[in-house]
């Protein structure tokens, strides 16, 4: 079989997992971090050459092939529909072999120092492994079960690895918030999911979406509650795929998240698990543009919401981490809005229709590595400051250089600046956004603006402003080689990927395709990115009051933005007064005095009755014999009165 | 068929009688010191004979029909043997003093009663039937009464062998009017003679409560908490896995083979006798201090469940019961296993005493958890995949209510499962059991149990290799 060495990539994850896991603190702390990485040096290595070898061999006359090197029947459920464990490589499987593969690797690296000393490092080795091995079988999934498993097992090893510090009750708070939120939308998921499959018989991605979609007929033609079961199963999905992805309202777990160390952050909360949304959308995109083009709408109009909603409680967050998480979530807006606003599968010269595919596609590796790299060079800061609030900030670019530069080239990067590669996958979403309407580009430009602002508010706050204020009476360094190594990395990465001719290998139809550059778009897009920088550098380069007034004028809405728009109190509302009050209340009335009631009345009776048929379980052998004898002669008196 | 060919195709009961006279020599000759290696030759040699005859060979009949053979039941022997061999490794009870002061008869009896087993399943004619039963019924009493110093060890023998003469009584007592209405007790030609006649069923029904009480359905239940209780931890886990095992196997052969003209008859008469031993089981369960009595009840719910995959008379019926069966192996011999390791080196046996066990014995609790899991069915253990196969097998055949029902009792059985997992992990104890140390062969058990529990449910090799074998069954 073609490209069966695949096999590997997930095989290896898998053994360093149960390698360090079992071993515990049999081994020592070091060891447990070099087996960890070496076997996934040895994941990124194959997956590089697994998307060297699929480029430059899967291409027949211009359409990149499908593959699946590995497919097996796991379980029979029913006569026809089977489920499956295997490996599918397609253009954008592979694309998100590499990028997985390359910031895991980088942040197990980073690791190294970042953790150094920590109590439970292996066991947080053990779980970067897990969560690398998950997040790889979800992304090489044959079935759509297949990814549903991966899927929770990748929640299953985010929650483990917020809740690393487990003796912080933030922590344990933030990994079980995260937990039930995206167990929630898996929830809507799952019943999407055999919606699906009870229509079409099959889980398999192929059978789903390649052909001519007669299998979905049967989904098409039955109806509920005014739309079609296909509409319900794909809007249920994308539910999903909103959950993981963090799109407004269900982004709540996504800053909280934060609690966990930041190299996992990095990790999960910036380019592998949170972009799964949009992988699963992206994978499922020939039904949502072929028959369910409303919920594509949808997601455009989600998308473009949750896009601006982030990026204006970014502007006024002063926790670090919690400004890049909100980026985040902005982020993937964005790519959702590109996945939302393509009007069709073609991308050619003249058709532009599946433009938003590509740039969302480009967009989600991009982002994947310069958001790693802000990460990154976040928990540098912190491990120099202890501290993640920008107040303790200010000056730090005399300290620590490389962390400087890098977190700027990222910030650019971000901004959209040329010829960083942020620069040019955004301008690809912002001529899809502004094909599909202007309205759609204007707001997604406004939020691009908003998106250069907060950033370099970030940037100035923590290396420029006032002087560093010195506490505890030693200076901030710049931090260990294991550190800094994955930054200019990244960084490296994030100054040419703009470069890669994204195009030629992804596209939503297979077809190659040549990136150009719209020019009105572009200018426009710089312009307002150096406005918004400019703006930033008035405000924030030199430590004044400007910010505070400006703040003071606006109070209201700072404050609303300030409190993340108390989405998080609106969900305590709900929970807290009505679903307890309304709804728990009452029930647990009725299983104290009802259930339990009966249950005890149930106890007593029972009791009642062993004492008085004590002598059925007497330990005398007579009366046994007698039972048996009766029930024998009973049963045959029954079943011949039955008989005639 | 000359009868040396004969033989030869009884490889399997030939095989094993040879093991069995190989460590009754080696019994009578090994002097004291030899007498130490016992338990290590007993497992090689049955292991050896396992291996041998792991995977089943083709279907036939010799001594013109006495003895049959279907690969099907050449798994079950594989799955009986299998059992057998993690009973032994837990038998280190069987080396002191205290049970017998010839160890060597501890085997010897257990693997006659295996042998007894194999005839059970492999006949083809009732003779060789009951033989088969009573070879292995007697020794079991034996083996109940074992712990010589016990008053309750010898009482559980007692009420065993009473108990069993009088279902044999029974039982004899139908097949006397099976042979008296049809003229035959070869398999083969009774069932175009058997019809719903109202002798014929008095005479199945006679005949059948003698299987309900070695599976110990309720209401012929009533000697197993006793016996279970008194006899030596080890022989309760024999009777509750392989005995059981083999009893419900041969049950569902014979209503398949020869009472399948009377299909209705038995179905509904199996319909009640699930949902009572099911419910009843389970009350009775939950009431339980002493552990192996808790565990006595448990089984007598699970023998339940395996009889629901006979109900349907299918062959997918028949794979999902010895698959079933197999998961139970694992499942139950880990549990006994735990409480084996504990009873030897404490005495203690009641629930309570189990409290903050985990504090002190962390991967035994852990053992008895995932063994705690797969019995109630939780998933991704084995034992969810045997209930959810058991309950499909049911569903097919539109037993919708009776399903319904088991579901119910599985959420009660999940109740008392994890009060146990509760005293092991939750509770609190000022002076729990101590840390304790296994010998390498209780650990190989244990690991070999967990093995199981973990591993039989998802790798569905196991399930697809039993469905292989099932239709060929029967004809």
């Amino acid at each position: 079989m073609d490209m069966d060495y695949t096999l590997l990539i997930l095989l290896l994850p898998l053994c360093s997992f149960l390698f360090i896991g079992l071993s515990g603190t049999k081994l020592k702390p070091a060891v447990a971090g070099i087996v960890g990485t070496l076997s996934l040096t040895a994941v990124t290595l194959l997956s590089y050459y697994t998307a060297y070898d699929y480029f430059s061999s899967q291409n027949i006359s211009g359409v990149w092939q499908t593959l699946t090197p590995y497919n097996f029947t796991w379980l029979h459920v029913g006569e026809k529909l089977h489920i499956d464990l295997g490996i599918l490589l397609d253009p954008i499987s592979v694309l998100m072999l590499v990028v997985i593969s390359t910031v895991s690797l980088m942040v197990h690296i980073y690791s190294m120092g970042y953790m150094k000393g920590e109590k439970g490092f292996q066991r947080y080795y053990a779980f970067l492994s897990l969560f690398t091995f998950s997040m790889l079988g979800l992304v090489l999934a044959t079935n759509i079960f297949q990814m549903y498993i991966f899927w929770e097992l990748v929640g299953v090893s985010s929650y483990l690895l917020i809740g690393f510090y487990y003796t912080k009750p933030a922590a344990v708070a933030a990994s079980k918030k995260a937990f039930i939120v995206t167990r929630f939308a898996d929830f809507f998921f799952l019943i999407g999911i055999l919606v699906l499959s009870y229509f079409t018989q099959t889980f398999d991605f192929e059978a789903l979406l390649i052909g001519d979609g007669s299998i979905l007929s049967g989904a098409m033609g039955s109806t509920f509650i005014g739309a079609s079961a296909l509409t319900w199963a794909m809007a249920l999905i994308f539910i999903g795929a909103a959950g993981k992805s963090a799109m407004f309202p269900l982004h709540i777990w996504l800053p909280d998240a934060m609690e966990g160390p930041t190299p996992v952050s990095a990790l999960i909360h910036a380019a592998t698990m949170v972009v799964a949304g949009v992988y699963l959308v992206a994978r499922m995109f020939p039904i949502y543009i072929g028959f369910t083009p409303e919920v594509l709408q949808g997601i455009a109009y989600g998308g473009a919401f949750t896009a601006m909603f982030a990026a204006v409680i970014a502007i006024v967050q002063t926790d670090i981490k919690r400004v890049l998480a909100f980026s985040t979530i902005s982020q993937i807006g964005f790519m959702m809005v590109a996945l939302g606003v393509s009007t069709s599968m073609q991308l050619a010269e003249h058709e532009h229709g599946g433009l938003g595919y590509m740039a969302s596609m480009f967009h989600l590796f991009t982002h994947a590595m310069f958001k790693s790299l802000l990460f990154l060079g976040a928990g540098s800061i912190i491990h120099a400051v202890h501290s993640n609030e920008m107040a303790d900030m200010g000056g730090l670019r005399k300290y620590m250089p490389i962390t400087h530069i890098t977190f700027l080239i990222a910030c650019l990067a971000i901004a959209g600046i040329p010829p960083f590669s942020g620069f040019v996958s955004k301008d690809e979403i912002m001529t899809a956004a502004y094909g599909f309407g202007t309205g759609m580009g204007i707001w997604m430009t406004i939020t691009a603006g908003l998106t250069a602002f907060y950033m370099f508010r970030l940037y100035y706050r923590i290396f420029w402003n006032k002087e560093y204020e010195v506490h505890g009476g030693h200076l901030p360094h710049e931090s260990p080689r294991s550190m800094t190594i994955p930054l200019m990395f990244l960084a490296l990465l994030t100054l040419v990927g703009g470069f890669i001719p994204f195009g030629k290998f992804v596209t939503a139809d297979h077809t190659q395709y040549t990136i150009h550059l719209d020019t009105t778009i572009a200018i426009i897009s710089v312009v307002v990115a150096l406005a918004a920088i400019g703006l930033a550098t008035i405000l924030y380069r030199k430590e004044n009051d400007q910010p505070a007034r400006l703040a003071g004028r606006m109070q209201g809405l700072y404050k609303a933005a300030y409190h993340r728009f108390y989405i998080d109190e609106v969900y305590q509302f709900i929970t807290k007064k009505i679903i307890f009050n309304g709804i728990s209340r009452p029930f647990a009335w009725f299983d104290r005095h009802v259930i339990d009631g009966a249950i005890n009345g149930l106890g007593w009776i029972t009791t009642r009755t062993s004492e008085a048929v004590k002598g059925f379980q007497s330990g005398s052998v007579q009366w046994y014999a007698w039972v048996f004898l009766f029930a024998t002669l009973l049963i045959t008196f029954l079943t011949i009165l039955f008989t005639h | 068929m000359d009868s040396f060919s004969n033989f030869l195709f009884m490889r399997s009961e030939v095989s094993l009688l040879v093991v069995i006279l190989a460590l009754l020599v080696f019994d009578l000759t090994a002097g004291k010191r030899g007498m130490r290696y016992f338990q290590p030759i007993a497992i090689i040699l049955l292991a050896i004979h396992t291996i041998l005859h792991l995977l089943p060979h083709e279907a036939g009949i010799a001594f013109g029909g006495m003895y049959t053979y279907t690969p099907m039941a050449g798994v079950v022997k594989t799955i009986l043997n299998i059992a057998t061999l993690i009973i032994f490794l837990q038998a280190e009870a069987f080396n002191s003093e205290r049970m017998s002061n010839k160890k060597g008869e501890y085997y010897f009896l257990t693997l006659v009663t295996l042998l007894g087993f194999y005839f059970m399943i492999s006949s083809g004619h009732f003779l060789l039937f009951y033989i088969g039963l009573e070879m292995a019924s007697i020794p079991i009493a034996t083996l109940a009464a074992m712990e010589k110093q016990s008053k309750r060890s010898a009482e559980a023998g007692a009420k065993y062998i009473l108990m069993a003469a009088f279902s044999s009584g029974i039982m004899l007592f139908g097949i006397s009017y099976l042979y008296g209405t049809t003229g035959t007790l070869y398999f083969a030609d009774m069932p175009a003679l058997i019809s719903a006649n109202t002798l014929q069923i008095m005479a199945f029904v006679f005949f059948i409560a003698g299987m309900f009480f070695k599976i110990s359905l309720v209401p012929f239940h009533l000697w197993t908490p006793d016996v279970y209780e008194g006899a030596p931890t080890n022989v309760t886990s024999y009777l509750s896995v392989v005995s059981k095992g083999a009893a419900v196997f041969a049950l569902a052969l014979l209503l398949y083979r020869v009472f399948s003209n009377i299909i209705e008859q038995w179905q509904s008469i199996l319909y009640g006798l699930i949902i009572i031993s099911i419910t009843l089981a389970n009350l009775f369960a939950i009431r339980q201090k002493n552990i192996k009595r808790f565990l006595a009840f448990s089984s007598i719910s699970q023998a339940g469940y395996i009889v629901l995959g006979i109900i349907g008379g299918t062959p997918f019926g028949m794979t999902t019961l010895v698959y079933y069966i197999f998961v139970y192996l694992f499942s139950n011999l880990a549990a006994f296993g735990v409480i084996t390791i504990i009873e030897n080196r404490t005495g203690k046996v009641n629930i309570p005493d189990y409290k903050g066990l985990y504090s002190t014995n962390p991967r035994l609790s852990f053992v008895m958890m995932l063994s705690m899991f797969s019995l109630g069915g939780i998933p991704p253990f084995a034992g969810f995949f045997s209930k959810f196969f058991i309950f499909a097998a049911a569903m097919e055949q539109g037993f919708y209510i009776l399903v319904l029902i088991a579901v119910i009792n599985t959420i009660i059985s999940l109740y008392y499962y994890l009060l146990v997992v509760k005293a092991m992990f939750i509770d609190k104890n000022e002076h729990p059991i101590p840390s304790l140390r296994t010998d390498s062969y209780n650990k190989a058990s244990l690991i070999f149990c967990t093995a199981g529990i973990l591993l039989v449910g998802i790798f569905s090799i196991f399930m697809e290799k039993i469905e292989l074998f099932s239709f060929a069954m029967i004809q």
